[in-house]
């Protein structure tokens, strides 16, 4: 019986490595690319799959207007960034609605999401509509990222709250695929292949 | 035991810490003034201010506004700090017969109250922001704002 427990268990772990691996390639598995520069553009591609999610392009709207679900409907309540802040307008402010953690309302089948700060990312990062490319172009210029280095970016991705969000987003929302570690890993390796860009 | 202000009052009590505020306001405290809408952050009617913020009061577990200063309608008045019966932005509800039903109006003063704390001056463009998220049924919504713009003219001392 104990085996059996046992076998079940590492089963169980196995699966769960599996689907981790299966949403979010580690870094070491672009090795096999000899070409610097396509292994860049590679890694920036496995990148884009958290990039992308809803859970990070809802708060990067080009329209100042959140977006909300999987599905990336407008947010309801009606909401606007406001200010340079990205907080929202004065007066109604975020964390209004959105406090320090996710909560669970009763007869809801989605937690009202929260993190301390919640907020949307600058309006000079704007992803929603871009391409791939577009963002990537866009994450590298300090004119445009926040006045950030490539290892200012490496450090928010990798350890940021809010981006770690993503991956914790409560009842209702699917999280954002592999992990936070994964996706520092690959941006790291990014950087170290040259930051390339996909066309 | 979870202490706090409450319209410059002392309160504390002892409840589980995710029970929501406006129950804490309304059940414990008997301050009836904030209304339930939606109970999901939809609707503003439960709106008070946490430490001068406009917050949810339908959303907010009362165990996060430990030891801030809570206000609700009824204490909106005290905090204009002239001594005076009404808040100017009461007043002004009064003047322009803003409310209908009435229901939704005490968070629609308290997210005015924070527009207001914010943007002493603002334009159609910033109430119709900071007011996006209260919803009145009975469509009242161009009193409101006028409300609001002579409310702005009281506080900035009738200069327009």
């Amino acid at each position: 019986m104990r085996v059996a427990i046992l076998t079940a268990a590492a089963a169980l772990s196995t699966t769960v490595a599996l689907a981790t691996e299966a949403d979010l390639r580690r870094s070491e598995s672009f090795d096999a690319k000899q070409d610097r520069i396509e292994r860049s553009v590679a890694l920036f591609g496995e990148m884009a799959k958290v990039i992308t999610h809803p859970r990070c392009m809802n708060c990067h709207p080009a329209d100042n207007i959140p977006r909300q679900g999987d599905e990336q409907r407008l947010h309801r309540p009606p909401m606007v960034r406001g200010g340079e802040a990205s907080f929202g307008p004065s007066g109604l402010h975020c964390n209004s609605c959105h406090g320090s953690e996710n909560l669970a309302v009763v007869g809801h089948d989605r937690d009202i999401p929260g993190h301390d700060p919640w907020q949307l990312a600058p309006a000079s990062m704007g992803w929603i509509g871009l391409s791939v490319h577009e963002i990537c172009v866009q994450l590298k210029d300090p004119a445009r990222n926040g006045n950030r280095s490539l290892a200012d970016i490496h450090k928010f991705l990798a350890t940021d709250g809010l981006v770690g969000w993503g991956w914790h987003p409560g009842k209702g929302r699917e999280a954002a695929p592999g992990t936070q570690e994964i996706l520092g890993e690959l941006t790291q390796a990014w950087i170290q292949t040259g930051a390339a860009c996909p066309k | 035991m979870i202490s706090f202000l409450v319209n410059n009052v002392d309160v504390q009590v002892d409840a589980p810490g995710d029970t929501p505020l406006l129950w804490i306001l309304r059940d414990w405290l008997n301050l009836t003034g904030t209304k339930f809408g939606c109970g999901v952050a939809q609707c503003g009617a439960c709106t008070v201010h946490v430490d001068g913020q406009a917050r949810r009061s339908c959303v907010t577990p009362v165990a996060s506004v430990a030891g801030s200063a809570v206000t609700t309608v009824e204490g909106l008045a005290a905090t204009a700090g002239d001594g005076r019966e009404f808040h100017p932005l009461q007043a002004a509800w009064i003047e322009v017969q803003a409310p209908q039903c009435g229901y939704c109006q005490p968070g629609q003063l308290m997210q005015a109250a924070a527009l207001l704390g914010e943007t002493p001056d603002p334009s159609d463009d910033d109430i119709r922001n900071g007011m996006a998220a209260n919803l009145c049924r009975c469509m009242a919504y161009v009193r409101i704002r006028k409300a609001i713009k002579l409310a702005a003219q009281a506080q900035n001392g009738g200069r327009k």
